[in-house]
């Protein structure tokens, strides 16, 4: 795999693609353009860009109040900031009230490394997905964070993206579109599949492909799109393996991991199962990749975690 | 919307509000009576006198908007959006029931509301962010939103204060209900949040205060709105929970209390006497 830019730079160049064409869409950051790689943004359309100060209740409740006259509107902050300190704006403000503003959590997950636990957002995807109206993103590679900023842009609903800050690998891909709502098979295989999302799919790529060299036949889905959940895309990969394997940069209470459990067993699809998630815990210091290869999300860890599972 | 109407007139419908409320919140067997009645002259005379909106104006653009933060006073928006047209007021006996659209708090489900509100400390930062659009378009509608004093301790206001002082948002107009009381008591003593006018001042803002009650009053302040060029207007009504019933003003217990059927009676007929003195002017 070829290695290419952080998600984060990919949406900003995305975001300022569309920007200039469109004097409509404004983004809005709290102290949060240079994380959100959006200072060339701010320098080239200064009159598109809103900043609100270290003021995230304030972010999404402006954000709610732009959207609601028309605007198109992206408001940028650290993922640990924004879907806890700013919730009930999101919950009411944008969501209840259907003002299509879309959020964009950076330096998701454990990105922050050492500056530890406050920084790290382990929660974002449970308490979003209790939320109703908003589609929740989680890009994979350069490639799908190009699109779903804009599947974002053309939709009127709300929206949150989550993004990494490690320059991510192009991922091989037998789908060559971008669904909104729909699985992506990167790999087919039919003796475990892999389920992951965001900076986690390229490694469980890695160790799939680790796998084959040991003849076990691994299907690796990025599940892009955790809300609305593709249903359908996942019982049929559960269907055609023989066991269920999922990987998340996220606490294992409310991810993924959980909602594909969920999906199976009130389907009656009973397979060997297993979830690597961030155990219920305060973070170990290291940094992003030490911290995942801790618990083992990483190209070893989902390695051993499958030949663990196929031993059942 | 602008109808001229006269401040007799005004007073007239004040009263016929009151009646309105009580007889919904009665029906619904649940209300925020007090906070209802210190907020209904201030809608009434935006409603009536000030707003550039109408049932056919609320999808333009450049219609006035109106936020109202304190969304527990649902009652009293409710019958004055009833009277200006927005939906049939016989609606309102539907109130808190199964399925009915009309909630115990703002929803855009009820034609004329602008924003879902209720959970507090939420309606200045959206009126800020609406007031920022407006500012982007060079449009010349003016944002209004309601606030409650005991609302004043939800520290989500004090940032908003800021950003619309820093974006010197003059199309902006808060308003506080200051009526003293919340829920546990009298404001002053649950959480200080005054003195507004020092503060919001400090934040960048215009600032000045009215009768919350006396219709020709509430008129001349918010006509004069913004106060000064550059910066957001606060106008600090000093109003009273309960307002117009004698056994409710002033009083905690009527927060969100139903009145009794014989409370009800007491209540109609001051709120009859009250008509026969404003028709005898």
């Amino acid at each position: 795999m070829k290695l290419g830019i952080a998600n984060q730079q990919v949406f900003a160049n995305t975001l300022a693609e569309l920007a200039k064409k469109d004097t409509n869409l404004y983004t809005v950051t709290s102290d949060s353009r240079g994380s959100g790689k959006l200072e060339k943004f701010g320098e080239d359309l200064p009159e598109q860009i809103v900043e609100v100060g270290i003021a995230e209740q304030n972010l999404v409740g402006v954000a709610a109040g732009m959207a609601s006259t028309g605007k198109k509107i992206y408001a940028v902050s650290p993922s640990c900031f924004l879907t806890s300190r700013s919730l009930e704006q999101i919950k009411n403000d944008v969501c209840y009230a259907d003002n299509p503003v879309n959020l964009v959590g950076i330096s998701a997950g454990v990105s922050y490394g050492a500056l530890g636990s406050t920084h790290h957002s382990m929660h974002d995807l449970a308490v979003l997905r209790a939320i109703n109206n908003i589609t929740i993103l989680v890009p994979a590679d350069n490639y799908e964070t190009e699109m779903a900023v804009k599947a974002s842009y053309t939709s009127n609903t709300p929206y949150f993206i989550r993004l990494g800050k490690s320059p991510m690998y192009h991922l091989p891909r037998r789908d060559t579109t971008f669904q909104s709502g729909k699985i992506a098979v990167i790999k087919e295989g039919s003796d475990v599949v892999f389920f992951a999302n965001g900076e986690t799919v390229s490694k469980a790529y890695e160790a799939a492909i680790e796998l084959a060299k040991e003849g076990v036949d691994v299907a690796v889905i990025s599940l892009h799109t955790v809300k609305p959940l593709d249903k359908s895309g996942i019982l049929n990969w559960a269907n055609k393996c023989s066991a269920v394997l999922t990987i998340e940069e996220h606490a294992e209470h409310g991810g993924i991991g959980e909602a594909i459990a969920s999906v199976l067993m009130k389907n009656g699809v009973y397979k060997p199962f297993h979830l690597v998630g961030i155990p219920d815990e305060y973070t170990i210091t290291g940094n992003q990749t030490e911290i995942l290869s801790h618990y083992g999300i990483s190209k070893q860890g989902i390695y051993e975690n499958a030949k663990k599972l196929l031993q059942r | 919307m602008k109808q001229d109407y006269s401040n007799q007139e005004l007073q007239v419908k004040a009263i016929e509000y009151r009646k309105a409320l009580l007889k919904y919140i009665k029906i619904a067997n649940a209300g925020h009576t007090g906070g209802d009645l210190s907020c209904i002259d201030i809608l009434n005379v935006l409603y009536n006198d000030i707003l550039n909106v109408s049932p056919s104006s609320i999808n333009d653009p450049k219609r006035d908007r109106y936020i109202q933060s304190k969304g527990h006073a649902v009652e009293a928006l409710y019958v004055v959006l009833a009277g200006s047209g927005f939906f049939k007021a016989s609606d309102l006996e539907t109130m808190g029931q199964y399925k009915s659209h009309y909630i115990g708090h703002p929803t855009k489900k009820v034609p004329g509301v602008e924003q879902n509100t209720g959970a507090l400390g939420h309606g200045l930062p959206i009126a800020s962010g609406i007031a920022l659009s407006g500012k982007k378009d060079g449009a010349n509608f003016r944002v209004f939103t309601l606030l409650g004093d005991g609302e004043m301790a939800e520290g989500s206001n004090w940032e908003a204060a800021m950003f619309a002082g820093h974006y010197q948002l003059d199309n902006l107009v808060a308003i506080i209900d200051h009526n003293t009381l919340q829920i546990t008591g009298m404001v002053q003593n649950v959480m200080r949040s005054n003195p507004y006018k020092d503060k919001f001042e400090a934040f960048g803002w215009a600032v000045t205060e009215m009768d919350g009650h006396r219709i020709p009053e509430i008129r001349e302040k918010l006509y004069i709105t913004p106060i000064q060029a550059g910066k957001p207007t606060l106008i600090v009504a000093n109003t009273v929970k309960g307002k117009g019933i004698s056994f409710m003003e002033g009083k905690r217990k009527w927060h969100h209390k139903v009145p009794t059927d014989a409370e009800m009676e007491i209540a109609y007929t001051e709120l009859e006497q009250a008509l026969e003195e404003i028709s005898r002017l």
